[in-house]
């Protein structure tokens, strides 16, 4: 099936968030606290009404009698358009910690943009998400720092979950001609453009937290391409295991 | 290793249209910014416009149910210290 390219644009940002909020799922039941599970849960809720929003709005656009569930179901890796950073496994604590954080700073920056698109029904979602990222970067850099800044141990792995990841932050600026295009029109934000704000925020969140941020500047990029890492197509195994069995059902 | 310490809070409420904050539970975390944000997932979903303060439980002082009698009996036994005499106008609700 082919994409428009606003379709393709809305399913990218859906795709961030529908991943993110099925690897968050993960944590139900095992974090380190209860307020913690109770904090990691209401995220992926978050994300996953932010994934609904842009996924229905894709299938709109699309037509041919799409919906949301036979995007987030029917689709293999190779047609998921998320970053690679929201695919990364939860490792431990740190690791899902710093991938929330480098994530949601990219959010709070996107969606303020994004509440400015010249496409109503974007901005309107944007508009709505803003308010929920908002409160998932503050959870985040709270933690960032506690962690970092906490003990020995702490930040060491900290440290080393950042060193692990960065090398998935380049891809939330890289910029293809369909994201050029659609920012010309005033749809699209220009993710070149966010990068200045984005390293303001995590700059600062990384001194704060006592971390050194990595030189290494090789950046892994393919995500909204469809092509991502091995991590990807376990998790949609996983996900869409039961639509699969039985397609076409109602639940 | 030494395990943060996660101590007790209770939460106190005042909703959108509410007068006064009621507590409405307690929860643990590690500090006061944490509990403030565990009680805003727990106990109002995010709801715009409320408010929330959280207290450390050991900052709380209670009245002791077996000092029942000397503090609350007296007041019952000298009528005039309570206002039932007056008679309330018609039209006045909420009373």
């Amino acid at each position: 099936m082919t994409y428009s390219p606003l379709t393709t644009y809305t399913l990218r940002l859906g795709d961030t968030c529908l991943v993110l909020a099925q690897r968050l799922t993960g944590w139900c039941g095992h974090a380190p606290e209860l307020e913690i599970d109770l904090a990691l849960a209401n995220i992926g809720l978050d994300l996953l009404g932010q994934a609904r929003n842009f996924l229905a709005y894709a299938a709109h656009l699309q037509g041919e009698h799409l919906d949301e569930d036979q995007l987030a179901y029917g689709r293999d890796e190779r047609q998921y358009h998320n970053l690679l950073l929201a695919e990364q496994p939860n490792g431990d604590f740190a690791d899902t910690m710093m991938r929330q954080y480098l994530l949601d700073a990219w959010h709070v920056e996107l969606f303020s943009r994004l509440s400015q698109s010249s496409d109503s029904q974007l901005a309107a979602i944007a508009a709505k998400a803003l308010k929920e990222v908002r409160y998932h970067l503050r959870f985040s850099r709270g933690w960032l720092v506690r962690l970092g800044d906490g003990n020995e141990l702490s930040q060491q792995k900290m440290q080393s979950s950042l060193n692990k990841l960065w090398r998935f932050s380049g891809e939330m600026f890289h910029a293809d001609e369909l994201e050029i295009s659609l920012a010309e029109q005033g749809i699209a934000v220009d993710p070149r453009t966010m990068r200045t704000a984005w390293e303001a925020e995590v700059f600062s969140g990384l001194l704060e937290a006592t971390l050194v941020k990595p030189t290494q500047a090789q950046y892994r990029t393919g995500g909204k391409q469809g092509l991502h890492t091995e991590h990807l197509g376990p998790l949609l195994a996983e996900m869409q295991y039961l639509q699969r069995a039985y397609p076409n059902q109602q639940w | 290793m030494s395990n943060v310490h996660w101590p007790l809070y209770e939460v106190f409420i005042r909703s959108k249209q509410g007068l006064s904050h009621r507590h409405v539970g307690s929860l643990h975390a590690t500090d006061e910014q944490m509990a403030l944000e565990n009680a805003r997932d727990a106990y109002t979903r995010r709801a715009e416009g409320c408010s929330i303060w959280v207290v450390k439980a050991s900052e709380i002082v209670a009245s002791q149910p077996e000092e029942r009698g000397a503090f609350f009996d007296p007041a019952d036994s000298k009528i005039y210290r309570h206002p039932t005499f007056y008679t309330i106008p018609d039209g006045i609700e909420h009373m």
